[in-house]
C-alpha cells in the first residue's frame, strides 16, 4: 500500500514535464510501428474500421444498384456472391466488433482513471493482427478471390468439393486472425476495467459504458473461440482433408451451423451492448441527471450477456428440430426482450425526468430508440419458431438485422463519435452539420430498410443476385435503392463533419458537454499519460460531485507506473510498471501474418509461421531490467 | 415514425396481402394468424415508445448547464422506479403471452398428418427440384421436376433430401420453410385448401443460381390430380411426325441424353431434370422461363446467359436440328 491519497497540492508543472518525458511517444519508425499508447492504437483501430465500413458500404450500394430493378445485369452471380459475402464479413468482423472494442480501448482507461491499458504491447499486437486480417480479405477480393459462400459460410457450400479455389480459405484465415484480435481487445478491456480503476471507483461506481464494455469483453472471450475452432476446422477440411463437415465421411453439415451460431448470435450482442453504453452516457449527459435505475441497467447488461448465449438455435428453426428444443429456444430468444426493455424504459424515464439539452448526439439517440425498438420487435417475431419459418432467410430478416445493427449500433456509434470527438481531437464538431446528418441518416435508413419487411413477406429470399419481373418485387426494391443512396450521402456528411472539425472546429474545453465521467477531467485531447494525477473517485458521477476530483500522489513519474486496485472495491493494491514502445508486437504480427497467408496454400504455412514468430517472441519476452522495489513488472 | 407505421398499415391494406400472408393452406393460415397478433402488438409498442420519447424530450424542463443536482427528490424518483417496474412487468406479460401463442401454433403446425397420405420426395439440386411421387410399386413411381401437383384438401407428406449443398423449400402460401440438408432426412406436411398455382423458391443460399431456383405447387381437384398422375406414369409418347422423330434422334445422339431421362427411350441419366413430360409443365429452368418453344430454344442454345453458372452447358445445334428437337420436346405432353 504505497499510494497515498491527498489533496492536490503538488507542483503540477514539474509533474507534467516529467510525465511528458516518461510517456512521450517515440519518433520515427518506432513511433509509427512500435507505439503502445492506447489512444493512438484505438484511433488507428477506429480509422481502419471506418475505412472498412466505407468499403463495405460501397459494396452495399453496388448490391442495391443491382437489385433496383428485376433481372439487372450490372453484376453477375459470381461477383454478387463475393460482394454480399465480403460486405457481411467486413461489416461484422472488420467493422462492428473492432470499432466497438476500439471505442472501449480509447475510453475505458480514461473513464476508469488510469494511464494506459493493462497490456500495452499485446494491445498493439492485436491491432496489427486485425489489420493484416482485413488486408488479406480485401486484397483477395480485389484479386477476384473474395469469399463467396456468405458471411456464415455454410458447409457443404463452403467445403472443399463445392468451393474449389482459395476463396473460402482466405475467409477462414481472416476469421481466425480478426477474432484473435478481438480476443486480445477483450482481455485488455477486462483486465483494465477490473484491475486499473482509480481508487474509490468500486464496481457500483463504474460508468455504464465501462460496464457495457466489460460485459461485451466477457462475451467475446466465450463466443470467439467457437468461431475460431469452426474456421480452423473448415480450413483443415479444405487443406488437409479432415472431413469434420464432410457428410460422405461421417462428418456433419449441421455441426458447422451450431458452432457458427454459437458465436454468431452472441456476436450481435457483442455489437449491441457497447452501443447501449454510448446511449446511457449520452442520455445521462444531455438529460442533465444520473441515469434512472443504475443497478437495473447493470443487471440488464449482465442478463443480456448470459441470455445471448442461449439463443443460437433460432437461426436453425428451418432445419427440422425437435419441437421441445424449438420451444426452448423460442422462449430464450423472446425473454431477451425483457432486459433490453428495462434499459429502454430507464432511458425514457431519465429523459422524462431530466432537463433535456437537445444536441446532435442526443438526436442520434432519439433516432436509435425509434429504429431499434422496431428492430427489436421484428426480432421477437423471428424468435417465434412458427413465424420464423415464414420469415427466415428472407428480406424480412435483412430488414430486421439492419434495424438492430445500424439502428441499434451504428446510430449510437456515430452519436458517440460526435460526442467524444471534442475529447479525441480537441475541437468541437459542427452542431448544424451533425443535425443534418442525423435527419438524412434516419430518413435514408427507413427508406432503405423498411420496404424490405414487405419484400420478405412477399416471398423474396435473401442472397439473391436478381429476381424475375413477374414477382412484383421491383417497385419496393427501387425505393430501397433510392434510400441506400441517401444513406451514402449521410455517411459522407458525417465524414465531412469530422474533417471540418479537425481543420476548423472551435477549440474544445476539457468538459464541453458538462458530463460526469473522468475522461472529461483531463485536457482535450488527453496527454499521452492521460492524467497528471490519478483521480480519487468518491461517487458514481465524479465530475458532478467535485469538478476537480481529489488525486493520488506517490506514483513514480520517471517510469511508466500505474496503480493496481482491487477488482471489487478499487482499493489501492500495488504499483505496477507498464511496458513502453517496442517493435516486437509489430514484427510478431507480421511473422504470424506470413504464416497464416502461406497456410492458405500449404500446411507448411503453420511451420513457417511458428519458425518466423519465434525470434520476435523471444525478443518480446526477453527479461529486461531489474525489478524495482515495491512494484511488479510484467511483460505483456 | 408514426407516419411510417401508418404507411405500413396502408401498404399492407392497400396493395394486397403478400404471399406469406395470403394463405392457401391451414399451416400458412395459422402462421398468418400468429403474424397478425405479433404485428398489432408491435404497432402498439412502437407507437407508445416513440410517442413517449417525443413527449419526454419536447416537454422536458429547461436544461441547466450548471452541475446537475445529484441529491434526488425521493418522491419523484420512487415514481420513476415504479413506472419502469410497471413497464417491465407489462413487457414480461406480453412476452409470455406471445410465447404461449407461439407454442400453440407450433403444436398446431405439427398436428397435420394423415395415414396413407400421398408422399412426394423432393431432392434439392443446384439449381432445380427433383420431384418423385412415391408408390409401393416401383414402376408406378413418377418422377418430374420443379412442379408439384397436389390434390386439394388432402394432407401430403413431403420428404426432403439434398445431394450437393443445403437448400430450403419455401412455398409461402402453404407453409414456412424446411431445409434440405445433405446427410439429414427432413420432411414436412402440406395441405392446400383451395385450387391454384402457388409459387415458391429456394430460401437457403446455394450458390450461383440460388436466385433462379423456383418451383410451382399446383393444387387441383382429386380427379384432375389423378388424371395428371396417370399421364405422368405413361412413358413418353412416340413421335408421330418425321420432324419430331428427327428431334428424338438429336436428343438421343447429342449431349442431352448424358444428363436427362425420357422414359420410353434409352435416355435414363439423372443429372438433370426428367423430361418425359416436359411439354406438360408451365415453366422451364426451375421456374425461370415460361414454357414456350422460343424460350426453350433460347435455354438449349445458351443456358449460361439465362442462368450464369448453371450446370447445363450451351448446346451447339444447327437450326434444323434445333427445330427438330423443339418439335420432339414439344410433343412430350
Amino acid at each position: 500500500m504505497s499510494a497515498e491519497l491527498a489533496v492536490r497540492d503538488v507542483d503540477d508543472a514539474a509533474t507534467r514535464a516529467a510525465l511528458e518525458v516518461t510517456w512521450a511517444p517515440p519518433r520515427g519508425v518506432l513511433g509509427l510501428l512500435g507505439t503502445v499508447n492506447h489512444k493512438v492504437v484505438a484511433i488507428r483501430y477506429i480509422v481502419s474500421a471506418f475505412v472498412f465500413f466505407a468499403l463495405a458500404g460501397v459494396l452495399a450500394l453496388v448490391m442495391r444498384a443491382q437489385l433496383a430493378y428485376p433481372e439487372a445485369r450490372l453484376v453477375g452471380p459470381d461477383l454478387y456472391n463475393q460482394i454480399f459475402t465480403v460486405h457481411g464479413s467486413t461489416m461484422m468482423f472488420l467493422f462492428a466488433v473492432p470499432v466497438m472494442e476500439a471505442m472501449g480501448l480509447y475510453l475505458v482507461p480514461l473513464m476508469v482513471g488510469t494511464r494506459n491499458v493493462a497490456f500495452p504491447r499485446l494491445n498493439a499486437f492485436g491491432f496489427w493482427i486485425y489489420l493484416i486480417g482485413g488486408a488479406l480479405l480485401w486484397g483477395a477480393f480485389l484479386l477476384n478471390a473474395g469469399p463467396d459462400a456468405g458471411w456464415f459460410a455454410y458447409v457443404p457450400l463452403a467445403g472443399p468439393d463445392q468451393a474449389p479455389g482459395k476463396r473460402i480459405d482466405v475467409w477462414a484465415q481472416m476469421i481466425t486472425f480478426t477474432e484473435l484480435a478481438a480476443l486480445v481487445g477483450a482481455v485488455e478491456l477486462v483486465v483494465t476495467t477490473l484491475k486499473l480503476r482509480a481508487p474509490g471507483m468500486s464496481l457500483n461506481r463504474v460508468p455504464l459504458f465501462v460496464w457495457a464494455m466489460l460485459v461485451t469483453a466477457f462475451m467475446v472471450i466465450f463466443a470467439m473461440p467457437a468461431i475460431m475452432v469452426a474456421s480452423t476446422m473448415l480450413a483443415m477440411d479444405r487443406l488437409v482433408d479432415t472431413h469434420f463437415f464432410n457428410v460422405a465421411e461421417g462428418g456433419d453439415a449441421l455441426l458447422w451451423q451450431h458452432l457458427f451460431w454459437f458465436f454468431g448470435h452472441p456476436e450481435v450482442y457483442i455489437i449491441f451492448i457497447p452501443a447501449t453504453g454510448f446511449v446511457s452516457t449520452i442520455v445521462q449527459t444531455f438529460a442533465r441527471r444520473p441515469i434512472v435505475g443504475y443497478p437495473a441497467m447493470v443487471l440488464s447488461l449482465i442478463a443480456t450477456g448470459f441470455l445471448g448465449f442461449g439463443l443460437w438455435v433460432h437461426h436453425m428453426f428451418a432445419t427440422g428440430l425437435p419441437k421441445l428444443g424449438e420451444s426452448f429456444f423460442t422462449a430464450a430468444s423472446m425473454l431477451i426482450a425483457i432486459p433490453t426493455g428495462v434499459q429502454i424504459f430507464c432511458w425514457l424515464a431519465t429523459l422524462r425526468s431530466g432537463r433535456v439539452l437537445v444536441r446532435a448526439p442526443l438526436l442520434y439517440v432519439l433516432a436509435f430508440v425509434a429504429t431499434f425498438v422496431l428492430g427489436g420487435l421484428s426480432g421477437v417475431m423471428v424468435a417465434s419458431a412458427p413465424l420464423d419459418l415464414q420469415l427466415h432467410d428472407t428480406f424480412f430478416v435483412v430488414a430486421h438485422l439492419h434495424y438492430v445493427l445500424i439502428g441499434g449500433s451504428v446510430f449510437p456509434l456515430l452519436g458517440a463519435l460526435h460526442y467524444w470527438l471534442p475529447k479525441m481531437s480537441g475541437r468541437m464538431p459542427s452542431e448544424g452539420l451533425g443535425r443534418l446528418t442525423v435527419a438524412i441518416l434516419f430518413v435514408g435508413f427507413q427508406l432503405t430498410f423498411f420496404p424490405m419487411h414487405q419484400l420478405g413477406l412477399a416471398g423474396m429470399p435473401r442472397r439473391v443476385y436478381t429476381y424475375l419481373p413477374e414477382t412484383g418485387w421491383g417497385p419496393l426494391n427501387a425505393l430501397s435503392s433510392v434510400g441506400a443512396a441517401l444513406l451514402g450521402v449521410a455517411v459522407l456528411l458525417f465524414v465531412a463533419n469530422v474533417a471540418w472539425t479537425l481543420r476548423r472546429g472551435a477549440r474544445a474545453e476539457d468538459d464541453p458537454w458538462g458530463a460526469d465521467t473522468l475522461e472529461w477531467s483531463t485536457t482535450s485531447p488527453p496527454p499521452a499519460y492521460n492524467f497528471v494525477h490519478i483521480p480519487v473517485v468518491e461517487s458514481r458521477h465524479p465530475l458532478w460531485t467535485h469538478p476537480s476530483p481529489r488525486v493520488v500522489t506517490g506514483l513514480r513519474i520517471d517510469v511508466r507506473e500505474v496503480l493496481v486496485t482491487d477488482a471489487i472495491d478499487a482499493v489501492p493494491d500495488h504499483r505496477h510498471m507498464l511496458d513502453g514502445p517496442t517493435l516486437y508486437p509489430f514484427l510478431t504480427a507480421m511473422a504470424a501474418g506470413i504464416g497464416i497467408i502461406t497456410a492458405i496454400f500449404t500446411p507448411w504455412g503453420i511451420t513457417v509461421g511458428v519458425v518466423l514468430t519465434l525470434p520476435p517472441l523471444i525478443g518480446w519476452f526477453w527479461p529486461a531490467g531489474e525489478a524495482i522495489a515495491g512494484t511488479t513488472r510484467e511483460k505483456a | 415514425m408514426s407516419a411510417m407505421l401508418l404507411s405500413l398499415v396502408l401498404l399492407l391494406a392497400g396493395c394486397g396481402a403478400p404471399a406469406a400472408l395470403s394463405p392457401a393452406g391451414p399451416q400458412a393460415g395459422q402462421i398468418a394468424g400468429l403474424w397478425a397478433v405479433f404485428f398489432w402488438v408491435s404497432v402498439v409498442v412502437e407507437v407508445a415508445v416513440v410517442a413517449f420519447l417525443l413527449y419526454a424530450v419536447l416537454r422536458a424542463r429547461r436544461p441547466v448547464l450548471t452541475l446537475p443536482a445529484l441529491a434526488a427528490e425521493p418522491l419523484a424518483e420512487r415514481r420513476l422506479t415504479r413506472g419502469v417496474s410497471a413497464a417491465t412487468a407489462l413487457t414480461a406479460i406480453v412476452v409470455v403471452a406471445l410465447l404461449a401463442a407461439s407454442i400453440l401454433v407450433t403444436r398446431a403446425l405439427g398436428a397435420l398428418h394423415a395415414p396413407q397420405a400421398l408422399t412426394v420426395e423432393i431432392a434439392g439440386h443446384q439449381w432445380w427440384w427433383e420431384v418423385e411421387y412415391w408408390d409401393p410399386v416401383p414402376s408406378q413411381r413418377v418422377r418430374t421436376a420443379n412442379e408439384i401437383h397436389v390434390p386439394v384438401g388432402e394432407a401430403v407428406l413431403v420428404k426432403l433430401r439434398a445431394s450437393d449443398v443445403i437448400h430450403s423449400l419455401w412455398v409461402p402460401p402453404l407453409h414456412g420453410k424446411k431445409d434440405l440438408i445433405p446427410g439429414h432426412a427432413t420432411s414436412l406436411w402440406i395441405k392446400a385448401d383451395r385450387p391454384g398455382a402457388f409459387g415458391g423458391q429456394c430460401a437457403e443460399f446455394c450458390g450461383y443460381q440460388h436466385a433462379h431456383m423456383r418451383l410451382l405447387v399446383i393444387a387441383e381437384s382429386r380427379g384432375a390430380f389423378d388424371a395428371w398422375l396417370a399421364r405422368q406414369r405413361r412413358p413418353a409418347p412416340e413421335p408421330t411426325d418425321a420432324q419430331a422423330r428427327r428431334g428424338r434422334d438429336v436428343f438421343l445422339t447429342g449431349p442431352c441424353a448424358i444428363c436427362h431421362t425420357i422414359v420410353g427411350t434409352p435416355a435414363a441419366a439423372r443429372l438433370g431434370p426428367d423430361l418425359t413430360h416436359l411439354a406438360g409443365r408451365t415453366t422451364l429452368a426451375a421456374g425461370t422461363l415460361p414454357n414456350t418453344p422460343g424460350h426453350l430454344a433460347g435455354w438449349i442454345i445458351d443456358p449460361q446467359r439465362i442462368k450464369p453458372g448453371v450446370h447445363m452447358p450451351s448446346i451447339g445445334l444447327d437450326g434444323a436440328d434445333l427445330q427438330a428437337l423443339l418439335a420432339y420436346l414439344g410433343s412430350l405432353k
